[in-house]
């Protein structure tokens, strides 16, 4: 049982469920939690369910790795990590199994290892929240989902978890539902979604009608034999793959679907960091990576998430410059960098993709955290120019933020660097326009990021928050949150008029993903789940890449420095009067929240007049609501008329008794005659 | 040879087997029990009643075990003493709630099952 080749079978099983159990427990009994300690309780158990997860997760990969590896060096899927058929239909079937192989438990590590991280982190920053036995439930909830997602050896299992996470980042998001913004970017996120979806369900349809299976093992190797028109412009594994990659658009956050990611920021920062961050909105990713297969068959459909990316990374990145909200900014950051991610997908380095996701992870959720960490300090402030001098009021929040900070904007040696790096030099050999955008998209990160890092740590504290010396009201109602808590019946005990560090349990997540951000590029993961992938990579080492992405990046943050720290501070507002079309572009996003919103609803109102004339008033309400009326009134009727056959007399149910024998039995005299 | 023919043929010949006579007051019995259940209105006797029809039958299954020289009718007997039994113990403790609340054992007077 506890040899390696036996940890294998089960401990997979028990990493996927081990959050299930936390929030079963949470769901059903958590309302029994009346007192603040046991609620306490409850939230060390919801931490506990997932640390327990990690701790088999990294069993799991031990084992793993000790395993002789299987063809193409896989260390392949065992046949008992099968539990049943799922759905077995005429000749096609889906187990419900597990794939656990390098990719898969990369992905299973992200998860659990920084899902663990978030939770801790959650204990300190939803302490004075009324929900928060709630809100870890739908946390505990996320984690299965996303691993069930990552795990699950089919694409519908994988859409199962996938629209599990989906259902946990719409309660999660809206999980102040109270407050209207709060409850709408909720729907917008499910909404989104849902077109995103739409186009996986599509494209496994096309799948199992194609290649007669859904399996992810099996497609990987099945197209493998197929004919090279089927990968044409038009082809059937072209309109699959391209199917497929709607689906992760909607939930990677994408152009054109990318809309409801920073509008999701309305949730609690710590979701933001686990789900609109670190995990889920890198299924997407995962899901290219791993039908890798596919995609680099279809040249048509290499080109599409190729473009997409590329142009989501660079769109995201202007948008970034011109957000006032830290969280926006990281939003936006955290679209850009996804786009990176299918770029690099889409000029065929999936390895190198999954490699950007890994780091991204780390520094990501990381500033989130901190950015977390801060608003907490400010009492709820997300406004960048209501912040500033946090450096020395904010100590450790101040280093570890800067960790995550120089990882992203590709600081050599840190784990950004590494993966960055490799992006640029893939999508160098493969498309000069797409690398061009790419490393510009570069010098804005860091631009952006440095932005940000600037107008939040350094300078003079440009907040009213230090005048007040009164506790502000609603100190746990982080993120603008409307709950009305006295200010005395806070456990902790630093005061509340001013800016405050975190207490601890906030700033060990910290801690840990700073050293994650800064040594994750270290384990060359390319490598390490090239096998599973099933395309090999060739990346052509360009001696001065590295210089110049560096240079393009110190450029940035130099630029930065001077305009947000430095001389030139009257130069933004210049810069913005003077190309006031670019600026109002920028603050508008591109537009892409108006198109939607005058196209939706003008194109739907057509269709709403109809629905209500005809499918509503004369389908729904006439024939519908006819048919049913009118089988409930001949049944009244007829069981009017019988209802006088039940008198209620002993006897008169003795002679239906009779007659009822006398019947039987002359029937079968007279047939027996 | 069913039951009819074999009623007729007692009144025919006038030569009956044991089995036919047995038949014969079996048919009689139930048919008494019968007519006992329609038109008597008090309960007890009703029920003193469909004890006769059980025990027509039981006659009417020692006959046929008789007939055939196979006993299995002759255990059926036993499974409808246990029923009549039970039934007795059930029904007379009806029969005495229904005193105890109403007073009253006329059939007719109970019809709360009227739709």
């Amino acid at each position: 049982m506890f040899a390696p080749d036996q940890i294998v079978l089960w401990a997979p099983w028990m990493v996927v469920f081990m959050p299930l159990f936390g929030f079963i427990v949470l769901a059903f009994f958590g309302g029994l939690a009346k007192k603040q300690g046991q609620q306490q309780g409850m939230m060390v158990l919801a931490t506990g369910c997932t640390f327990a997860s990690l701790f088999l997760a990294l069993l799991t990969v031990r084992s793993l790795l000790s395993l002789p590896a299987g063809d193409h060096g896989l260390h392949f899927v065992q046949p008992s990590l099968m539990a049943f058929n799922w759905i077995d239909v005429a000749g096609f079937t889906v187990p419900l199994a597990l794939l656990i192989d390098p990719l898969s438990s990369t992905m299973m590590l992200v998860v659990t290892g920084i899902g663990s991280l978030i939770h801790l982190y959650s204990i300190g920053y939803m302490s004075h929240d009324e929900e928060r036995v709630r809100y870890f439930s739908y946390l505990n909830l996320f984690t299965f989902f996303m691993l069930v997602l990552v795990t699950g050896s089919s694409l519908p299992l994988m859409f199962v978890g996938w629209e599990g996470v989906g259902l946990c980042s719409y309660l999660l998001i809206g999980f102040w539902f109270k407050k209207k913004s709060a409850s709408d970017a909720g729907k917008k996120a499910f909404i989104v979604n849902r077109v995103g979806d739409a186009g996986l369900i599509i494209g496994m349809a096309l799948a199992a009608a194609k290649l007669g299976t859904l399996s992810l093992m099996e497609i990987s190797t099945g197209v493998a034999t197929m004919q090279r028109e089927e990968f044409g412009v038009f082809g059937p594994l072209t309109l699959i793959a391209i199917a497929l990659f709607i689906g992760a658009c909607g939930k990677s956050a994408q152009i054109p679907l990318h809309v409801w990611l920073p509008d999701a920021m309305e949730g609690p920062t710590p979701v933001s960091a686990l789900i609109h961050a670190a995990t889920m909105v890198t299924a997407g990713v995962y899901m290219v990576a791993r039908l890798g297969a596919v995609y680099h068959l279809s040249e048509t459909a290499m080109w599409v998430v190729a473009a997409v990316g590329g142009v989501t990374a660079f769109v995201a990145a202007t948008i970034a410059i011109v957000q006032n909200d830290i969280k926006k900014v990281l939003a936006y950051s955290t679209v850009s960098q996804l786009g990176y991610m299918f770029l690099a997908c889409g000029v065929g380095a999936f390895g190198v993709g999954i490699f950007h996701l890994v780091t991204h992870a780390f520094f990501k959720a990381l500033m989130f955290l901190g950015s977390g960490s801060v608003i907490h300090g400010l009492s709820g402030e997300q406004d960048m120019r209501q912040m500033g001098g946090l450096r020395t009021r904010m100590p450790w929040t101040f280093w570890t933020f800067t960790a995550g900070w120089l990882a992203i904007i590709g600081t050599p040696f840190l784990s950004g660097f590494f993966s960055k790096d490799e992006i640029l030099l893939a999508a160098f050999g493969e498309n000069k326009f797409l690398f061009g955008l790419a490393l510009l998209t570069a010098g804005l990160t860091a631009f952006y990021m440095s932005r940000l890092f600037f107008m939040t740590f350094t300078g003079e504290y440009r907040g009213t928050l230090e005048q007040k010396h009164e506790a502000p009201a609603a100190h746990g109602a982080h993120d603008g949150h409307g709950a009305d808590h006295k200010a005395d019946d806070h456990g902790h005990g630093h005061g509340h008029g001013g800016i405050h560090e975190s207490p601890a349990v906030m700033l060990i997540p910290l801690f840990i993903l700073a050293i994650g951000s800064v040594l994750a590029g270290y384990i060359h993961i390319p490598q390490f789940v090239e096998p599973a992938i099933r395309v090999e990579e060739t990346l052509e080492h360009v001696a001065w890449m590295p210089y110049l992405a560096t240079a393009v990046a110190a450029m940035g943050v130099w630029i930065a420095f001077l305009m947000y720290a430095g001389a030139l501070r009257e130069l933004p507002a210049k810069i913005a009067a003077k190309y006031a079309g670019v600026k109002d572009l920028l603050e508008a996003k591109w537009g892409f929240d108006d198109a939607y919103d005058s196209f939706v609803r003008n194109g739907t109102n057509g269709v709403v007049d109809v629905s209500e004339r005809v499918l509503w008033k004369k389908v729904d309400a006439g024939w519908i609501d006819g048919v049913v009326n009118g089988l409930a009134q001949v049944t009244n009727d007829v069981s009017q008329g019988g209802r006088l056959l039940q008198n209620g007399l002993v006897r008169g149910s003795a002679i239906s008794i009779l007659a009822g024998a006398v019947a039987l039995l002359s029937a079968i005299l007279w047939a027996n005659r | 040879m069913d039951g009819y023919t074999s009623t007729m043929n007692f009144f025919a010949t006038a030569h009956a087997s044991f089995v036919q006579v047995a038949l014969a007051v079996s048919a009689f019995l139930f048919v008494i029990g019968a007519v006992g259940v329609f038109v008597r209105r008090n309960v007890i006797t009703v029920m003193m009643c469909v004890e006769l029809m059980l025990n027509a039958v039981n006659l009417a299954f020692v006959a046929f075990s008789r007939a055939h020289g196979t006993i299995d009718g002759q255990i059926l007997v036993f499974f409808v003493f246990t029923v009549a039994a039970a039934e007795a113990a059930v029904g007379l403790a009806i029969v005495i709630a229904l005193q105890r609340n109403r007073e009253d054992l006329d059939v007719d007077s109970f019809n709360l099952l009227k739709g």
